[in-house]
């Protein structure tokens, strides 16, 4: 299994680890089953996300993945994060083995359940703007 | 503690030995002719592998004319199998009984079986990782062609009861056949006293080289050829013999059976020390039985956290170990291993496999206990799973 520096940077260093107490949005995606699981914590401000935090339970690909997607949409608008894709956050990690892609997605994924969430607390159907959330497959 | 390197996973593979080294080098450069040759350079190669082969049959209590080379355990088990398979489907037998914990090298040779119309019959194992004998007597019918059991098993290290299995198969005149992967050179094995049929065992788990292993054949079964060509291994398997790996084995062999209980004298108590201070780690389980296991294993469970981020941070940390994540298997589902016993996904998913042989020092296992709690703090501090367990709430 070949690592990136960065994904191994990623990984022993995560960015953003942790929760917000007073979250806009929060974001749970996966499962213990299949060994991953990620939540995301969105603070939003005007539109632009001001923080972000994650927890994950997952493989070194999960944890790198969850903090370089933190990492990208942390200062940005919704628009933005909601074009977040997990390609983006692959690159960004001078990418990851064929078998860890999937953890890419659930990055992505639980970005998007965040804002999903934040626009349910506005009285504003998500689905929308948002669209539907891939649950992994078992 | 500084940072140490630990090398903790010699179920997966080990070093090989300065003795073994040494016995091997004169065979690339100087030793180096063709077993088959008539010349002196050739029967000098010859006379090599054929002291090689008398002391795998020693450390097996077996003759050396039943002690076959092949090129890992892998082949061995699939010989053994595919091999017994294709003789007996002839006399109409046409079953096969084997356990759900088996390595893939049996298990996946066993699905090919059953593709090709064989019957397989997958026993169970205990919550401790224990073959239930009785469970091989019920299964055996009149088309059973053999019965393939571990010797020990290669995640949870539990040494299976291979007399009484192999006594219930010669009462009812089946082949036995035993994969001895893990166990060669870390318990005592006569196969003729525990009757063992065909045995697989590999080199580079007892400090020989990767790429060698032996199937021990008793004599009076007949195996069809594994490979055709020239009369290598008495025309069994054809291909000029990888001489240096064979003498190399033949040397690491009679060294890994000479002193077994000595080894396990020193081996076992750091291994119960490893046990029992881990398990102080709450939240935390050990795989397989405690007592009949192999001297240097230990496989716990801690849950909340998953496997491939433990080993990954013990590597930053020098320390080599193992898990049964789903990561580090390749699927999305955890070692079959440790479903076979009982263990939830999600538990299973958090194992860490550590072997440990007679270097693993005092102060390595000091070490060991003072790193592997810090690493499962700090991944439980990041893990939703293990917030949500100290909130009372349940993950399905």
């Amino acid at each position: 299994m070949m690592y990136s520096e960065k994904v191994l940077d990623h990984f022993s260093n995560p960015r953003n680890v942790g929760e917000i107490e007073d979250a806009d949005g929060v974001g749970e995606i996966g499962n213990a089953k299949c060994g991953d699981i990620m939540k995301m914590y969105l603070k939003i401000d005007k539109g632009i996300i001001t923080d972000a935090k994650f927890k994950t339970f997952g493989c070194g690909a999960a944890v790198a993945t969850s903090s370089m997607a933190t990492e990208l949409i942390k200062g940005r608008s919704i628009e933005d994060a909601l074009k977040l894709t997990n390609q983006a956050v692959v690159e960004a990690l001078d990418g990851l083995p064929a078998v860890k892609i999937h953890c890419s997605v659930l990055a992505e994924q639980a970005v998007r359940s965040a804002l999903s969430d934040y626009y349910t607390r506005q009285g504003i159907d998500p689905l929308p703007i948002v669209g539907e959330i891939r649950e992994p497959e078992e | 503690m500084e940072k140490r390197f630990i090398y903790a996973d010699n179920a997966a593979t080990t070093p090989v030995s300065e003795e073994v080294l040494a016995a091997m080098l004169p065979h690339f450069r100087t030793a180096y002719g063709n077993p088959s040759s008539i010349y002196k350079l050739g029967r000098d190669a010859q006379r090599d592998i054929e002291t090689a082969r008398e002391k795998v049959a020693k450390a097996l209590g077996a003759e050396p004319a039943e002690i076959f080379f092949t090129s890992c355990g892998s082949e061995s088990d699939n010989w053994a199998l595919k091999g017994t398979a294709e003789r007996l489907a002839k006399k109409g037998k046409k079953h096969i009984i084997t356990s759900v914990f088996e390595h893939h090298a049996i298990l996946h040779t066993c699905e090919y079986l059953e593709k090709q119309g064989y019957e397989v019959t997958y026993v169970p194992v205990s919550d401790k990782g224990i073959v239930d004998p009785e469970d091989i007597r019920k299964a055996i019918r009149e088309d059973t062609a053999l019965v393939s059991i571990m010797y020990a098993n290669n995640e949870i290290g539990t040494i299976q009861p291979i007399e009484e299995i192999a006594a219930i198969c010669h009462e009812k005149g089946v082949l036995f056949h035993t994969d001895a992967v893990q166990a060669v050179g870390h318990v005592e094995i006569d196969v003729k006293k525990q009757g063992i049929d065909m045995l697989s065992l590999s080199g580079h788990k007892i400090h020989a080289q990767k790429g060698i292993g032996v199937l021990y054949v008793k004599k009076g079964i007949v195996l069809p050829n594994l490979i055709h060509g020239g009369g290598q291994e008495r025309a069994k398997r054809a291909g000029t013999e990888n001489v240096p790996a064979i003498v190399g084995l033949g040397v690491a062999i009679e060294a890994a059976t000479r002193n077994i209980a000595e080894k396990a004298a020193v081996i076992t108590p750091r291994r119960n020390r490893l046990i029992d201070g881990l398990l102080t780690i709450p939240y935390t389980r050990l795989n397989g039985d405690r007592d009949r296991r192999l001297p240097g294993n230990l496989n716990i469970s801690f849950e909340g956290i998953e496997g491939e981020s433990l080993l990954l941070m013990l590597d930053m940390n020098g320390i080599c170990a193992s898990s049964g994540s789903a990561c580090t298997s390749g699927s999305l589902d955890p070692s079959h291993v440790l479903l076979s016993i009982g263990l939830k996904h999600e538990v299973a998913h958090g194992s860490l496999r550590l072997s440990i042989e007679e270097d693993v020092s005092d102060e390595d296992i000091d070490y060991i206990l003072e790193t592997v709690p810090k690493v499962v703090e700090r991944l439980r501090a990041m893990s939703p799973v293990w917030e949500k367990m100290m909130k009372g709430e349940k993950y399905e």
